[in-house]
């Protein structure tokens, strides 16, 4: 245990260490103030200005604002969904892969662009370079950018007084992509690349393999073997991004368990520590531009907390392994030389704390690559990754969104603690009235409304027995873990589950858009109508969001909604399995 | 409405600036640099013969059942997803995404148990290390633990009529540690270690 404690603090040491100077840098980017790579890159910004003709001065009233989202994400949604399906006839298929079926294209192209990665395909076997690189990479940049945007605009509603604007989508977004997203992902796919995650536009490599695999044919007879294949492609680049933006969908379809996606300790801490930077960053940046520190430690803290108890309860699990695996003794699961505990879906190289702290990020953050299986995690180490998506991924969550997210559930605790004191709630010098907290609980109510409500309608369905692969407890967990990843836009899966019916695409693709884009035009709102409103005075009777009381309150908050909705269904799944694993 | 007509014409002259930008410029940058200063490793670290012969990626796992051979990790092997221009099956893996907790996994590692034992009659008594019954992550994992390694090198002499110390000594020379000593677990690469016993590795 001790091996698994040290890993998993240096893990947060480096993030946090990292993320605090980050965040001011964004938030200087974000302001347009100057930077230290504003000298080569203030030249590019402006060039896409004057392309464009936008005037980088305009201030947009949220309902334009909006709409830019809306549209941009619309467009994004049926080029790539376009492209999924006729990529037999675009150019870079070396592998003549065929087009993708109608619904598995809208599942992908929804998924990519809610920022959720969830993944029905297999990118190796199912998707062309020209749909990895053009299509779902693009949309790893633009939906994570988007979502950060969208958490400025709040950010400008709680700090201006009386205006109409909150920020210009334009700048925004090219700030968010010039500046953040493609200098991060350039450093870290060269140093993945130079591990030896491919980068080329080869055709995949053929090999001879050693010892022949003999294959038992239907009939009896059978077959040898003896070549391997080498799947390759602009893996890289796609990689670097889909770590940084939380987006997680994988280059291959074993995402970053796969030797050539992550290959060694090295390439996977930089793509592990990538998952929560930016969103760790981001809170930082939030104090920062609000102009009170603490507010943005408070909020940081509350999700910290979280998460260092979600990566407790899973690493202590994992490193324990089970009854199952142990065979009485006959199988040795110590940590002599070995990672041991339960290494069924584990990578060697990675072992028990790599691999459990990668499960605790990446469902924190909604990220979704994984490096090791969740669907062969431990029945409690399964179920705190699938409670982090849960809880509406607010514990750092997506980039952006997550911080928007933990917002309108830092304005439901301010209303609710107004409520038990009998004052006027107010967060960040703003009056809360029944407009925003209207909107506050579309943004926290709709991952559990759009989980409980997909995998119970799912779950009735005769047809979904035939798509798990485990049976029992751990099947109805299978669906379960599926609609929080979707609801919670976060894309892991336990992946034995057959996502790929034309019900299941279609219904997660649904409930992707739906959690994706109520709570972000809801945050937009609010944003205008914060942005409207004058500043109050900071009185006796204000309650203070910076303090230890606000952060235990927080998180009671975030507990209460989160984890309250969820607790039949959870007893269903991995608490029963549990209990039939130490029998 | 009217509002979301007004955008439509710059938004979309956005997204296409922007893809230009991120799918374009950016990936081929990083090609160019891959393949300039790491060409091997960006083409998937192929292991190449003195002959030319492809022994297969530094990365992907290969299956050993021979005794003569170091095992590696359970392989769900999967050879119908894959085949070349002349239509011959190419051999690739996959996850097996079972429950640890279940009695499928349990019966599976049961019978795994069994073959190991057999196998390795100089060990009995001994529990197996956990690397050697269980399916990895990818399932194309290319590494062993030390203990699961070494655990097999009395088999790989005795087949090979040489001392345990040599293949001892070769599993260590493709051990590789931690990263800095703290980050990831030690990891014997199979495939390299059973070139090297071949003698096709210089």
């Amino acid at each position: 245990m001790t091996n698994v404690v040290i890993q998993m603090a240096l893990y947060c040491l480096i993030l946090v260490g990292l993320a605090i100077p980050l965040g001011a840098y964004i938030g200087k980017v974000m302001n347009g103030e100057h930077v230290f790579l504003s000298r080569i890159l203030v030249p590019v910004e402006n060039g896409i200005y004057k392309v464009l003709k936008v005037d980088k001065k305009e201030d947009m009233h949220w309902r334009k604002y909006a709409a830019c989202v809306g549209v941009f994400s619309v467009i994004s949604l049926g080029v790539l969904w376009l492209i999924l399906c006729i990529q037999k006839v675009l150019p870079l298929n070396p592998e003549g892969i065929g087009g993708t079926s109608w619904h598995l294209g809208f599942n992908t192209a929804a998924s990519f662009v809610t920022n959720t990665n969830w993944q029905a395909y297999s990118g190796e076997s199912t998707l062309s370079y020209f749909s990895q690189m053009i299509g779902l990479n693009f949309q790893n940049f633009v939906s994570a950018a988007v979502g950060i945007v969208v958490l400025f605009a709040l950010i400008r509603g709680f700090i201006r007084v009386k205006q109409k604007g909150i920020g210009n989508f334009y700048t925004d977004m090219v700030r968010t992509v010039v500046y953040v997203l493609l200098p991060l992902s350039l450093i870290v796919s060269v140093c993945i690349a130079s591990q030896g995650v491919p980068q080329t536009f080869r055709a995949y490599d053929e090999v001879d393999l050693v010892e022949p695999v003999v294959v038992e044919n239907e009939d009896g007879s059978t077959t040898e073997v003896t070549k391997g294949v080498v799947p390759l492609g602009p893996a890289a680049s796609q990689i670097a991004i889909k770590q940084l933006g939380t987006n997680g969908g994988g280059f291959y379809g074993n995402n970053s368990a796969h030797p050539l996606e992550n290959p060694n300790p090295f390439t996977n801490l930089l793509e592990m520590i990538a998952i929560l930077l930016i969103p760790v960053a981001l809170c930082f940046t939030f104090g920062r531009n609000v102009k009170d520190k603490r507010q943005g430690r408070a909020i940081f803290l509350a999700m910290f907390i979280m998460l260092a108890a979600a990566l407790a309860v899973i690493g202590y699990n994992e490193q324990k392994g089970t009854p199952q695996i142990e065979q009485s003794g006959v199988v040795y699961t110590g940590a002599e030389d070995q990672a041991g505990g339960n290494m069924e879906g584990k990578e060697t190289r990675f072992g028990i704390a790599t691999s459990a702290t990668w499960a605790g990020f990446t469902t924190a953050a909604s990220n979704g690559s994984v490096n090791s299986m969740h669907d062969s995690y431990t029945p409690i180490g399964g179920l705190v990754p699938m409670l982090l998506m849960m809880l509406g991924e607010v514990v750092f969550g997506g980039t952006g969104c997550g911080l928007y997210g933990m917002l309108g559930f830092a304005i439901m605790t301010v209303f609710i603690a107004g409520l038990m004191v009998g004052r006027t709630p107010e967060y960040l010098c703003k009056k809360i009235e029944p407009f925003e907290m209207k909107m506050a609980v579309l943004v926290c109510l709709a991952t559990p409304v759009a989980i409980l409500a997909g995998s119970g309608i799912a779950a009735l369905l005769p047809a979904t027995a035939d798509s798990l692969n485990n049976p029992g407890a751990h099947g109805l967990s299978e669906v379960l873990y599926a609609y929080s990843s979707a609801g919670g836009n976060n894309g892991s899966a336990f992946a034995g589950f057959n996502a790929n019916t034309p019900f299941l695409n279609v219904s997660i693709g649904l409930v992707m858009l739906f959690v994706r884009f109520v709570p972000m035009f809801a945050t937009l709102a609010i944003a205008g109508h914060m942005a409207a409103k004058k500043k109050v005075a900071v009185s006796a009777g204000t309650l203070p969001t910076h303090n230890a009381m606000f952060i235990f309150l927080l998180i009671v908050i975030v507990l209460l909604i989160g984890a309250l909705s969820f607790f039949p269904a959870l007893s269903l799944g991995p608490i029963a399995e549990y209990f039939q694993m130490t029998v | 409405m009217k509002t979301i007509k007004s955008v439509i014409p710059r938004v979309a002259g956005f997204f296409v600036i922007m893809l230009v930008l991120t799918s374009v410029i950016y990936p081929l940058a990083v090609t160019g640099i891959s393949q300039l200063f790491f060409k091997e490793q960006a083409n998937g670290s192929i292991i190449e013969g003195a002959d030319g012969k492809k022994y297969g990626s530094a990365f992907l796992a290969q299956q050993f059942t021979g005794n003569e051979y170091l095992w590696g990790r359970i392989m769900n092997v999967d050879t119908g997803t894959y085949s070349n221009d002349k239509g011959e099956a190419l051999m690739y893996a996959g996850a097996s995404n079972k429950s640890p907790a279940g009695e499928e996994l349990q019966q599976m590692i049961a019978e795994r148990v069994e073959r190991i034992q057999e196998a390795h009659p100089d060990k009995a008594g001994e529990p197996i290390p956990v690397d050697l019954v269980t399916c990895s992550g990818s399932g194309l994992d290319p590494d062993i633990s030390p203990a699961a390694a070494r655990y097999q090198a009395g088999r790989i002499a005795e087949t090979r009529g040489i001392s345990e110390e040599e293949v001892l000594e070769v599993i260590e020379k493709y051990t590789k540690g931690r990263f800095l000593g703290v980050f990831g677990e030690p990891a014997v690469n199979v495939l390299k270690v059973n070139l090297a016993l071949d003698g096709l590795l210089s």
